[in-house]
């Protein structure tokens, strides 16, 4: 039933009948034009957002009759810090850059996971678990074991993946063989996630002697991942996991005879059935191999970062993000890198910003939600700027709803 | 924007499903193993494990009731045993074939024999008050129910809609607002409703307008709605409080029926949402499957090149229908905030919405169908509120995942392959 496919690589890899070098430019222009005006027209709507929920310019725009410039003047200024703010403490210097990093890294691996599933024809609303579990195992083998760093991190690690993939496997194995909705299950298994790393947390294997709260004993030195420093700039490794995922994901799925059917199920799994391909083996093996990336991403938060404890809200922090990385990256693991870079950016930059400005941090949420929107509709974006309809791409997440 | 949309292509001549279905013995045998593990179970946790000479008490009527039903007191440990032979019977029949095909209706059966004795043994020297339970249960559906009916307006016209959390959570903000500002809930009800229905239209302008996905259109909203909510939470509603207190909706009961045994209080005496959720049930009904309206929606979710064909305007009953879709969601939306809680709280309806979408595909886009859902979701909740409140051994933990791990249980199990409207999710140009 597929009247789009998700294969959309960017504009200018629409195949049109018109190459020429103009065309050609025009449709790179094009390409980055939507982006450039998408980010820009969110950022203007986030500040509108800010002026007009601001006390203080709220009382100067109630004067405004008495004292307009006044009133424009506090707007300005309260924009103009909100987003300082936001820059210095993400791109703007290289302890934000550092951080920016390390945020981006669990968001474009689970962004990476919701794309493997959505090029598969599946839609992975379970990364949020997948993570959750997949942190909670390697958490687990961080603080258990004590084992040299040799073997304790890789294993460590091993286990993130295995616990993502094996959360996840659960719903490509029902959905293969009894054809459970996908979207129910994963949802289901969101939830039960949640009250297992509850249950794991007030155990005896996981709490710290003397303390009755939900967090876990700290993951062992040997199990940390090492960090890695370029000038002042300093991450640690799992941003290089990361990276090789991305490249691994783009590899497998336009490379490989595997990729391909997953890719034709994905598209049209009427057409990939009759092609002989096993769409139940497909299914099985997008939801295993999108659940250990979700699982990954756990394991590099918690492997990687200051605290190195599980706590009772850890699923929290992802939530949505991953389902949006993952649509505005439009499902290419270079697309996937991109959008999660931006939300690292913006997650960064967002506390520096509530510090400095008392601007709460919820505001990047809107931002974000207003990127994805100007980038998903490129035809608003072109009405609001009258730039002529180019050659745009459509593509459809949605083929797999009801098959 | 040019699209590379071609024509519609033609539907497969055969129908089988993608994924074989297992073959019916299997299934059978499959689903009396299962009932006699469950027999199991109820034999030996709630019978042969549990104390002796304990009795249990069901309570059906509260005080004020006004016709009172005796309480039921059966001795716990023999209705476990009892219970448990009864399931183990019904699975060995079911195995054996002696049952025939009526696996859902002994599964079924097993299942509430199960739960009437995980009760009773949850109530050992105590009661357990039944009314209580039940009322809970359609306390807990509404906002599930009306969540799920908005998406299957949306989704019979062929638009998918996951926004319902969204929808549910930018209402709960907007009616605790606007009710609070008014100092009048029916105000708070309208502007809940108001929001719904423009988030609808929005959902409408994007997927039909603009053909952006509609899961990237439905996420959007999501991000939106739970963005600026708790951004003018924090910012606005924790400045002026004032600004959050809407009050909420009373109880009343319909008289004369009010007065009946158990039905009377459970059904007839409730605030304003469960009646409109059973209207809506009872309507939804009708009007999708009964008038022309209906039938003209579904023709549009199902093959809108047809229905454009035969004169109908397609996208204009899209539109209409995610706005009602909308409106329903708004509706549910100002449940949490004039009935549940009284106030607004940052992300409050806590994933309800995708609660609802899985009743919406677990009741097969049937507002029937999704009502049952609905109430099943509710009811394993309800009921393992209750059991906590009983301090049974189980940790607490595990009782709250059981709503969950019933659902895919039934979903995998006794539903199986639930059938989307067949243009579910395609944009639809028109030539």
């Amino acid at each position: 039933m597929s009247t789009a496919t998700v294969d959309a690589t960017g504009p200018a890899s629409d195949g049109g009948t018109n190459t020429g070098v103009g065309a050609r430019l025009a449709a790179l222009a094009n390409g980055l034009i939507i982006p450039v005006l998408a980010l820009l027209t969110a950022l203007v709507v986030g500040g509108l957002v800010i002026v007009f929920s601001d006390p203080d310019t709220l009382d100067e725009w109630g004067s405004f009759f008495g004292d307009p410039l006044g009133a424009l003047e506090a707007s300005w200024d309260i924009v103009y810090d909100s987003y300082r703010a936001l820059w210095n403490s993400s791109l703007g210097s290289s302890r934000g850059l550092s951080r920016t990093l390390v945020e981006a890294t669990p968001l474009a691996l689970a962004g990476l996971s919701v794309a493997f599933a959505f090029r598969a024809g599946l839609f992975n609303i379970g990364a949020a678990g997948q993570i959750v579990i997949g942190a909670t195992c390697a958490g687990w083998v961080g603080f258990t074991f004590d084992l040299p760093t040799a073997v304790h991190l890789p294993l460590a690690v091993l286990a993130g993946f295995a616990g993502g993939a094996a959360w996840g496997g659960i719903a490509g194995v029902l959905k293969a063989r009894t054809g459970a909705h996908e979207v129910i299950t994963t949802i289901m298994l969101n939830y039960i996630s949640y009250r297992l790393l509850d249950y794991a947390l007030r155990s005896d294997a996981f709490q710290p002697a003397g303390r009755d709260d939900l967090i876990s004993k700290p993951v062992a030195d040997s199990a940390r991942l090492p960090e890695v420093s370029f000038g002042e700039i300093t991450v640690h490794a799992g941003v290089f996991v990361a990276l090789v995922a991305a490249v691994g994901v783009w590899y497998l799925l336009e490379r490989t005879t595997v990729g391909f059917s997953l890719r034709s199920v994905g598209a049209n799994p009427n057409a990939a059935r009759y092609a002989g391909m096993s769409v139940a083996a497909m299914y099985v093996l997008a939801m295993l191999l999108a659940g250990g990336l979700a699982g990954l991403a756990g394991t590099m938060n918690i492997l990687g970062r200051p605290s190195f404890s599980l706590t009772g809200g850890y699923y929290s922090f992802i939530g949505f993000d991953a389902i949006a990385v993952a649509l505005l990256g439009r499902a290419n693991p270079g697309g996937v890198l991109g959008a999660a870079f931006l939300f690292g950016v913006l997650r960064a930059g967002s506390t520096g910003m509530q510090a400095a400005t008392s601007t709460p941090v919820d505001i990047i949420v809107v931002i974000q939600a207003l990127i994805i929107l100007f980038v998903a509709a490129p035809a608003l974006v072109r009405s609001i700027y009258r730039i002529k309809a180019g050659r745009g791409t459509s593509q459809n997440f949605t083929t797999s709803w009801g098959a | 924007m040019t699209t590379v949309l071609q024509d519609p292509p033609a539907p497969l001549p055969d129908d089988t499903p993608l994924v074989a279905d297992r073959p019916a013995t299997r299934r059978r045998v499959g689903f009396g193993i299962a009932t006699i593990v469950l027999g199991l179970i109820t034999l030996v946790a709630f019978g042969l494990g549990s104390e002796s000479g304990l009795d249990a008490t069901f309570v059906f009527s509260r005080a004020s009731d006004a016709v009172q039903i005796p309480d039921l007191t059966i001795p716990a440990r023999w209705t476990g045993i009892v219970l448990g032979l009864v399931i183990i019977a019904g699975g060995i029949l079911l195995a054996l074939g002696v049952l025939g095909d009526r696996i859902y209706l002994v599964f079924g059966v097993a299942l509430a024999l199960f739960i009437v004795a995980l009760l009773a043994w949850a109530a050992r020297g105590a009661d357990v008050s039944i009314i209580g339970l039940l009322d809970g249960t359609l306390f807990r559906a509404t906002p599930l129910a009306l969540g799920a009916f908005a998406g299957l307006l949306c989704e019979r016209a062929g638009v998918v809609n996951i926004a319902i959390e969204g929808m549910l959570l930018t209402a709960a903000f907007v009616a605790a607002l606007t009710a609070s500002a008014a100092d009048n809930t029916w105000v708070g009800l309208g502007g809940g409703i108001a929001a719904g229905a423009l988030l609808g239209a929005f959902l409408g302008v994007l997927s039909i307008k603009y053909q952006v996905d509609q899961i990237i259109g439905g996420t959007v909203i999501n991000i939106f709605a739970l963005g600026i909510t708790s951004y003018l939470g924090a910012r606005v509603l924790s400045e002026y409080p004032d600004l959050n207190q809407p009050g909420a909706f009373r109880a009343f009961g319909i008289p004369g029926l009010e007065r009946l045994p158990l039905v009377g209080p459970l059904l007839f005496d409730n605030t304003i949402y469960v009646f409109l959720m059973f209207a809506l049930v009872v309507g939804l009904w009708w009007a999708l499957f009964r008038t022309r309206w209906g039938l003209r929606v579904r023709a549009v979710g199902e093959h809108p090149r047809a229905a454009d064909t035969v004169g109908i305007n397609v996208l204009r009953t899209r539109y209409r229908s995610v706005m009602l879709g909308g409106a329903i969601a708004g509706l549910g939306g100002t449940w949490f905030t004039l009935d549940a809680t009284g106030s607004f709280n940052e992300n409050m309806t806590a994933g309800k919405g995708f609660i609802a979408l899985a009743a919406l595909i677990f009741g097969r886009w049937h507002p029937v169908g999704a009502f049952v859902a609905a109430l099943v979701f509710a009811f394993s909740e309800e009921l393992q509120t209750r059991l906590a409140l009983l301090d049974t051994p189980i940790p607490s933990d595990f009782l709250l995942m059981t709503p969950y791990i019933v659902t895919i249980i039934v979903v995998a199990g006794l539903v199986g392959r639930s059938r989307a409207p067949a243009a579910d999710g395609e944009p639809y140009v028109v030539e």
